[in-house]
């Protein structure tokens, strides 16, 4: 019976499936694309054109801790370890074409939009010359001011316009104008569930264990568009909203005594010990940065609306509103520190992250720690290392409990 | 009494206070984390103090090696231990400069001792004592007498890599161009004040400026530390000790509380 199943049970059955409905469209001749995490997969899906993404991929290999050797392949081949190991192991993968992690399909087209990173396009450019296939690119440029000016919007909308074009011509389809507008309302709709599954984090305790937000996400990143997606968000909601109500704390055997929340990408190769350490300590990473960055909510059929929505992540905002970001963080989700992922591959992330943390520790007064890793590569990351930064941030949250508590 | 432990990555310190916070006996051995370190560092201080394991009421660790150690009531990190050691002895102290043989840390104050905020070198050990013992390896010098070579430099030589295993090589290219050796030695001692410069500067530096940690025996270090970071730099009188004095004043205020 269906209803009976958890969403952490839904959860990895649409992951399978969805990896599954790729490598078989594939198999009967269907085209398949490669997109970046946060792209306008509304235009995919309303053309029924599978799809998989290489950085949910990529993670996966890591977290099952063998990116190593994908990452040997793709630097013999000449690319740099300075270059985002998202991009060493699938440029690896491409080549060994086989991984325990699963397996995807390789591309028909590329399908990639730079408002996750403005270095993305460079990795995506090397698959299409290598394999020679079409690439289509939607280019959301960086926002240096607060709110995404009306001059991007105007120029993102006339690439959607054009990326139709482009599918149609990719396809041999036509694409469908009714199907579309169903497809956005999904989309949107997906995206509101999950930011408010992630909000449910809020409550003390929090029913959430934050590390569970990295494995659903890989769900909000290919079912955004679906009703699946959708019904799994609503029902992981309701769960978490159940469970807030009954004042269920996110572990059954340990109390959370601290709250922080992530900053940057998981350390997958180190999911799990990273993961312990925290626990250990009775910190529970409520939030991060990721539910605002698939909450791409816009009116249907609002194209421009659709392009604003698009281009308002925060990986796409200039420092001021990631500052603000993080500071409302801490207050709606009552933080007592921070945690800063310093990921070697992403050079977006670090560049900003340094002032971001002055900026919000200003602000805030709450304390927070740096600790030096990386996505995918296990090489970047020391255990010892990351526990001596997150034992002394244990030791700042506690002085700063006990001074309230002296005040009160 | 109190005692605290302070497990290195080359050096082992320990501290033993008395209920009135007087330092009883301080003791560094020059082996650092494992079984053999700590054990000989503790019962070096607790028969200088004339006592026995026994007569301890409470005991911290601390330290890259707190996690194997398994003698101790309590394990704190060095960051705190440092804080709270530098702050009894300096109260003045708003920020430390700590480097150790594995790692560099800049730890910021609040008037009241309090960390307000720390930064710490990332897996590259530039910046570190081990920097400085590669570099007195390749100058044919023994560590200690390092910073007296450079003493004696007539000119400052760059070396421009950020990580020891270039530093290395680029260094015996150099003594192979025939640049000489006090020139090198005043140049590895720059490099690492100004890797922890960078560390400072990140979180900001403000007076008094305290260095604690084994690297502080170097004046060479502390003197271009001053001339990177715009400061005078005090260095305590046992810089060793400070992480094991901090963690054996924690041992003291958990029974106090």
């Amino acid at each position: 019976m269906k209803e009976s199943k958890t969403s952490k049970q839904l959860l990895q059955e649409l992951l399978n499936q969805h990896y599954e409905e790729a490598l078989e469209a594939k198999k009967s001749g269907e085209l398949v694309a490669w997109s970046t995490s946060i792209a306008p997969q509304e235009f995919l899906e309303t053309m029924d054109i599978k799809v998989v993404y290489p950085e949910n991929h990529a993670a996966a290999i890591g977290a099952r801790k063998c990116a190593q050797e994908f990452i040997d392949n793709s630097e013999a081949r000449g690319y740099s370890i300075d270059l985002c190991s998202y991009a060493r192991v699938n440029i690896g993968y491409m080549d060994i074409k086989e991984s325990v992690a699963g397996n995807i399909p390789m591309p028909d087209f590329i399908f990639c939009c730079n408002n996750i990173c403005n270095t993305v396009i460079k990795w995506y450019e090397n698959i299409a010359k290598e394999l020679h296939i079409p690439m289509i690119l939607f280019d959301l440029p960086f926002n240096h001011t607060y709110e995404v000016p009306d001059h991007s919007v105007k120029y993102i909308r006339g690439q959607f316009e054009n990326a139709i074009v482009q599918l149609e011509e990719i396809s041999g389809k036509k694409f469908d104008y009714d199907r579309f507008k169903e497809v956005m309302k999904i989309s949107s709709e997906t995206a509101k569930w999950w930011k408010q599954a992630s909000n449910e984090a809020a409550a003390r305790p929090s029913p959430l264990n934050g590390f569970d937000l990295f494995n659903y996400m890989a769900t909000i990143v290919c079912m955004r568009g679906k009703k699946e997606g959708l019904n799994l968000f609503k029902l992981w909601a309701e769960e978490l909203h159940d469970k807030a109500k009954r004042k269920e704390g996110p572990w059954k055997d340990a109390e959370e005594k601290y709250r922080v929340m992530w900053d940057g990408i998981a350390c997958w190769p180190y999911l799990s010990d990273t993961y312990k350490v925290l626990k250990k300590n009775g910190i529970n990473m409520v939030t991060s940065t990721y539910p605002d960055s698939w909450s791409i909510i816009y009116d249907s059929n609002d194209l421009d609306g659709m392009a604003r929505a698009y281009s308002s992540n925060y990986a796409n905002r200039n420092l001021e509103f990631g500052a603000d970001n993080i500071v409302k963080l801490v207050e709606d989700f009552s933080l007592d520190g921070i945690i800063f992922h310093s990921n070697r591959s992403c050079k977006l992330m670090d560049f900003r992250q340094y002032e971001v943390q002055r900026k919000v520790s200003r602000r805030t007064g709450i304390p927070s720690v740096i600790f030096d890793g990386d996505q995918t590569d296990p090489r970047a990351f020391s255990l010892a290392q990351y526990e001596t930064r997150i034992q002394a941030l244990v030791e700042m949250m506690e002085q700063k409990k006990k001074e309230r508590a002296n005040r009160e | 009494m109190f005692l605290g432990v302070d497990i290195g990555s080359t050096t082992s310190k320990a501290v033993i206070l008395d209920s009135k916070l007087n330092i009883l006996s301080a003791s560094v051995i020059n082996t650092g984390t494992g079984t053999l370190g700590p054990e000989k560092t503790v019962k070096a201080v607790l028969s200088k103090a004339g006592l026995n394991e026994k007569e301890i009421q409470y005991s911290v660790v601390t330290g890259y090696g707190r996690m194997t150690y398994q003698k101790a009531d309590k394990q704190i990190t060095e960051i705190s231990c440092h804080a709270r050691g530098t702050f009894f002895l300096k109260p003045n102290a708003r920020t430390i400069i700590d480097i150790g043989g594995q790692d560099a840390k800049v730890i910021r104050l609040d008037e009241d001792g309090r960390v307000k905020n720390f930064a710490m070198n990332d897996k590259c050990a530039a910046g570190t004592g081990r920097f400085l013992e590669v570099m007195a390896r390749i100058l044919d010098c023994r560590i200690n007498r390092l910073s007296v070579l450079s003493q004696k430099a007539t000119e400052e030589i760059n070396i421009s890599n950020t990580c020891t295993v270039f530093a290395e090589s680029e260094v015996i290219s150099q003594l192979a161009a025939g640049v000489k050796r006090e020139n090198v030695a005043k140049g590895a001692h720059k490099a690492v004040a100004k890797r922890v410069a960078g560390l400072a500067g990140r979180i900001g530096v403000e007076p008094d400026v305290v260095m604690t940690g084994g690297v502080a025996l170097n004046k060479s270090v502390v003197d271009a530390l001053e001339q990177e970071i715009k400061e005078k730099v005090t260095v305590l009188k046992k810089p060793q000790i400070v992480g094991a004095l901090g963690a054996a004043l924690y041992a003291f205020e958990m029974i106090d509380m």
